[in-house]
């Protein structure tokens, strides 16, 4: 499979199977486009005849041979022969977990997946000893991966920071008796960030990701205090101190991440004013994923408009990265080299399979996406229970069982998406969200031509 | 070649020969987390990497 499309003045080819990416000239793009399979070795007469009517013959007969020579290589229309390895990951090692130390919320962001923190359930702070049961989970269920992820999410993590601290200490404390070493992370909305918890999130999380959404009027419109003021102005002063004290520390990594919808389709603006105004080099703004209903989900007839800001992002990163001085959007990343093996792009997460969400009261979720919805309970960690059937669902959901993956040129960069998006809008984690799929190829379309850019000199 | 740059070394065929190892981050896609593209991860697998 080859896919082939025009960007920024860019005729680019990217064959599916090998993860080779070609930049054309016209003539050799449209040459190209006319040849849904392999080539055959002889150029098809019509074919020729019929682009001799704008091209001269030697000159196609010169592309076509250079094409046969690429497809000789491996490198144009290769084989997908991965199907092999779609049952390797069938009774993985869970390594990594979504701890849901707060289910409650110092905000009431009007898009909130979780129903502003609650999760439908209640509001709720974990007691440190489930947050100790869930170490203990991991520690025994990881198999021999070394490194096990833990994220403290919630509802807002800072509500219940005492017990991220003792729960922290603890997976410490067995670190090395199991020989195993922890990556804690956090996302936080900023609201009770103090000089203690920047210093603690500094020194031992890993990576931490800052809510924001861009612009103070963006901002303000969907993430709310409780009283229904804008919360921008509280956080922001906050995620900077953040911010300029982690890069003087060890663990550097973090990012702000935003949320753009229906009302601010130019969503560029936010990226330009987390980056030029704020100082946050590393970030992300993305599409709210919302029910159609709601008056700021994102719809069809907003697609070309989205894509067009895309575009737009993509040409201003060109422009910055060619000076030296350009922002990390974590959309457009992408590596075209030295990236994961073809076995880890088949499936789009570890969601139910390597990775698991624990609530508060204990109970296994296959992700925090999922979770509060009991059809989709997989087990608790007091009664020691694990839906193993379940897992292996999840461990058997790839992008040859998802509908449309496989025949899809975006499959080994998308992956197939999210399974809790499949299953809020479509009722089965095999069926992907086309609304989704489209933004997904507009970006890794903006990210492969960014690539591209920075290779022309 | 006259009319094609290959941009990248095609290497997704060789990355299976010692992949599939799952020491690296379980990425999520979605919009309330890490939200990269898999394709943006970080191998770590050490004999993978040593055999670039
Ligand atoms: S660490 Fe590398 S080789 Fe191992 S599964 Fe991840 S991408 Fe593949
Ligand atoms: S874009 Fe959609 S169809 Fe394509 S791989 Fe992703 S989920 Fe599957
Ligand atoms: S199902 Fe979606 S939300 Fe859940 S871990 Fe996977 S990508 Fe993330």
């Amino acid at each position: 499979m080859v896919h082939t499309f025009y960007l920024n003045g860019y005729y680019i080819a990217l064959d599916v199977n090998s993860g080779a990416v070609h930049v054309l000239d016209k003539l050799c793009f449209d040459l190209l486009n006319k040849f849904e399979d392999k080539l055959p070795e002889e150029f098809p007469t019509e074919i020729l005849d019929e682009l001799s009517k704008e091209y001269s013959r030697e000159e196609l007969l010169e592309v076509y041979s250079e094409l046969l020579e690429l497809q000789k290589a491996g490198q144009l229309f290769s084989e997908d022969d991965y199907e092999r390895f779609t049952d390797m990951m069938k009774g993985a090692p869970i390594k990594s977990m979504c701890l849901h130390i707060s289910h409650d919320c110092n905000l009431r962001c009007k898009y909130c997946f979780a129903s502003t923190g609650d999760f439908g359930k209640g509001r709720k702070l974990m007691p440190v000893e489930t947050g100790k049961k869930a170490i203990d989970f991991l520690l025994t269920h990881s198999g021999n991966r070394h490194n096990l992820e833990l994220d403290f999410f919630g509802g807002e993590p800072l509500m219940n920071w005492d017990a991220v601290k003792e729960i922290v200490d603890y997976a410490r404390s067995k670190e090395e008796e199991y020989n195993k070493k922890f990556r804690f992370t956090v996302t936080t909305n900023g609201v009770l960030l103090n000089d203690d918890n920047i210093d603690y999130i500094n020194k031992e999380m890993k990576n931490v990701v800052l809510s924001l959404d861009g612009r103070k009027c963006v901002n303000d419109n969907m993430r709310l205090a409780i009283n229904g003021k804008g919360s921008y102005d509280v956080i922001v002063p906050k995620f900077q101190k953040l911010v300029e004290k982690r890069l003087e520390g060890e663990n550097k990594e973090y990012y702000a991440r935003g949320t753009f919808t229906k009302n601010n389709l130019d969503f560029a603006q936010d990226v330009y004013h987390i980056a030029d105004d704020l100082g946050f080099d590393q970030l992300s703004v993305e599409p709210v994923i919302a029910d159609p209903s709601e008056p700021y989900a994102i719809t069809e007839e907003d697609l070309p408009t989205i894509f067009a800001e895309y575009e737009k992002l993509a040409v201003e990163m060109i422009r910055r990265k060619k000076e030296g001085r350009c922002f990390n959007f974590f959309h457009f990343m992408i590596d075209l080299d030295q990236g994961p093996c073809a076995i880890k792009r088949l499936r789009g997460c570890g969601c139910g399979n390597e990775y698991v969400s624990v609530t508060p009261d204990g109970d296994i979720y296959p992700c925090h996406q999922f979770v509060g919805n009991d059809e989709w309970k997989m087990g608790n960690l007091d009664d020691g229970t694990l839906d193993t059937e379940m897992k292996d669902k999840f461990a058997c959901s790839n992008i040859y069982t998802k509908e449309g993956c496989k025949d899809c040129w975006c499959k080994f960069y998308c992956s197939g998406g999210c399974n809790a998006n499949n299953y809020s809008f479509n009722k089965d984690i095999n069926k992907p969200v086309k609304l989704s799929c489209e933004m997904e190829r507009k970006r890794v379309e903006c990210a492969i031509m960014i690539k591209v850019a920075m290779a022309d000199k | 070649m006259e009319h094609i740059k290959t941009v990248n070394n095609a290497n997704l065929k060789e990355s299976c020969a010692k992949g599939g190892c799952g020491e690296c981050q379980a990425s999520c896609q979605s919009a309330c987390k890490t939200s990269c593209t898999v394709a943006n991860q970080e191998c770590e697998n050490e004999s993978r990497k040593g055999n670039k």
